[in-house]
């Protein structure tokens, strides 16, 4: 125990979190690790455009923010926002569009970001789990209601099940539990915390209909 | 489970704003190109690197290929509609439920709200030899491995076996079968109309193809004619799990009864063939009968007839005779 303790200690007092130190390396660009490595085999660099096909260099609307960023025609918007934009709240667990983890907002949708190529989400609206909470600091209704329910067990599949959340409560302000079970069956939780989920999402429910 | 692999391979990606330019750009870059509507079936094609198309035509961008309109005989739906509209617009919901409840039942709420109803329809067929990249009969071999003696083939097909004995996913097709629907299909210089239960070829007719269409072919549309509008309608999906799976096996029924008989009705059943079937034979049975207990058994006895299992499948037997038998009491799922 003393040496968990010390570890917390340490990256608290530091100011430096290890999340935190993985995304700076993202945004400075010295992420030779991760990054090469997954754009290594598609020759992206190399790559030469042909005419008529996608300009690389793009504006992304995320999270309200205009953010240019370099995108190749065949990368899809969970790599761009994880490992271009340095948004890793959103997760990657099957890359298949089968457990939900990359679940993001585009214009208000939930959609899997890992089976969308960014380019065709230009002109839209993404909104990440970083994007939830307001500019005050001040918690979605969805986020307080699975904070105060203690909602996830490992939380890996936390960032999907939220988006879809929102995209509940935002469609049918007044779920039944059923509704939301049907809602939330595009994302999968490996910890089976479904029930406890299903709690949260009642209650991010009530919270928003009071917030409105 | 599929291994995350890096990326996607590199191809050119375009992205035409109108049918026009879809077409040209289709018909310049010939068979290495790809059409890609909601790419949720043509993703894991290219993850797993069995399919590497040099040109990829992505479809978002064009606005003519989406919504739902009503016409002088019924309603046309784009080719890019998402599948979460095609099951809530009020028009489908109030005139051709059976589209709408096959569509709210497709995969889970986030490929619906991608999915189209052009892609969903041109589906690739889910059998594992063949998605995992096995030079199969439909990959261009010279052997299917689902029918090998050790192979397991639990999903695979009962009818319509010719080498290859996959099936179509598609949970909407035979809906739109049942509907009478009309595929709207274009290539640089002409348009066809073809009917959808014309839509969906078997292997005996092309192995490599699970519809009519062609490089260079575009769904744009499918438009379903009033024929069947109001019609009692019936739908059920057997389905392992019950949020993303594809189905064990499929009904529609579209039927019309008065006096108490049965005066027409059109019976598909998806997941027993490589192509949604309609059972031409069943209808025929059917047809004048008084909507009994009586006619609904002997329709599920018809609808087996010259099935033929493989070593794994022959629960679906049984299974298809009672979802007709189902089907043909006329009381709503």
């Amino acid at each position: 125990m003393p040496a968990v303790d010390l570890i917390i200690d340490h990256e608290q007092r530091g100011g430096v979190s290890r999340r935190t130190f993985i995304k700076g390396v993202i945004a400075t660009g010295a992420a030779v690790s991760s990054t090469a490595y997954l754009f290594r085999s598609s020759g992206v660099f190399a790559e030469t455009l042909t005419q008529g096909a996608v300009e690389r260099l793009i504006t992304l609307n995320v999270n309200g923010q205009q953010r240019r960023v370099d995108v190749v025609p065949h990368e899809t918007l969970a790599m761009t926002l994880r490992y271009k934009l340095g948004l890793t709240g959103t997760k990657l667990g099957c890359d298949r569009a089968e457990c939900g983890a990359c679940t993001v907002l585009i214009d208000g949708v939930n959609r899997y970001s890992c089976s969308t190529l960014t380019h065709t989400v230009r002109s839209q609206e993404i909104t990440t789990i970083e994007g939830l909470e307001d500019s005050t600091g001040q918690l979605h209704p969805v986020q307080q209601a699975v904070v105060d329910e203690g909602g996830f067990q490992c939380a890996f599949c936390a960032p999907g099940f939220i988006m879809s959340m929102v995209a509940l409560v935002e469609a049918n302000p007044n779920p039944t539990r059923s509704e939301t079970a049907h809602a939330l069956s595009g994302n999968l939780c490996r910890c089976g915390d479904y029930n406890k989920i299903l709690n949260s999402a009642m209650r991010a429910a009530e919270y928003a209909r009071r917030r409105a | 489970m599929a291994v995350i692999r890096d990326m996607i391979p590199a191809f050119e990606l375009f992205q035409p704003t109108s049918v026009d330019d879809a077409l040209s750009l289709l018909a310049q870059h010939g068979d290495d190109t790809w059409v890609l509507a909601g790419g949720l079936d043509s993703f894991d094609w290219f993850k797993d690197r069995i399919k590497r198309p040099k040109v990829v035509v992505e479809l978002s961008g064009v606005e003519e290929l989406k919504g739902i309109r009503s016409t002088e005989d019924g309603v046309e739906i784009g080719a890019m509609t998402t599948l979460t509209e095609v099951a809530t617009n009020s028009e489908i919901l109030a005139n051709y439920g059976l589209l709408a409840k096959a569509a709210s039942q497709v995969a889970t709420p986030q490929i619906r709200n991608q999915g189209t109803l052009g892609g969903n329809v041109s589906q690739d067929t889910r059998c594992w030899y063949y998605r995992g990249g096995w030079p199969c009969y439909r990959a261009g071999g010279n052997i299917c491995y689902a029918s090998a003696p050790q192979a397991m083939n639990r999903e695979h097909c009962i009818f319509g076996a010719d080498r290859c004995v996959a099936v179509n996913p598609s949970d909407t097709a035979p809906t739109l079968i049942a509907l009478d629907a009309k595929m709207i299909v274009k290539r640089a210089n002409r348009e066809r109309v073809i009917d959808a239960e014309d839509f969906f070829i078997g292997p005996g007719t092309d192995i490599t193809r699970m519809t009519v269409l062609r490089p260079g072919d575009l769904l744009t549309s499918i438009r379903i004619p009033a024929t069947w509008a109001g019609a009692s309608f019936y739908w059920e999906k057997v389905e392992d799990r019950k949020s993303w799976d594809f189905a064990l096996v499929s009904v529609a029924r579209a039927m019309r009864v008065s006096n108490g008989s049965i005066t027409e009705a059109r019976v598909v059943v998806n997941g027993v063939a490589p192509y949604p079937m309609r059972l031409d034979a069943v209808e025929a049975a059917v047809r004048g009968r008084p909507l009994s207990e009586e006619t609904a058994q002997m329709g599920g006895e018809v609808a087996i007839r010259r099935a033929k299992a493989l070593r794994h499948n022959d629960y679906k037997l049984p299974l298809i005779r009672n979802l007709v038998r189902r089907a043909l009491r006329g009381r709503p799922a």
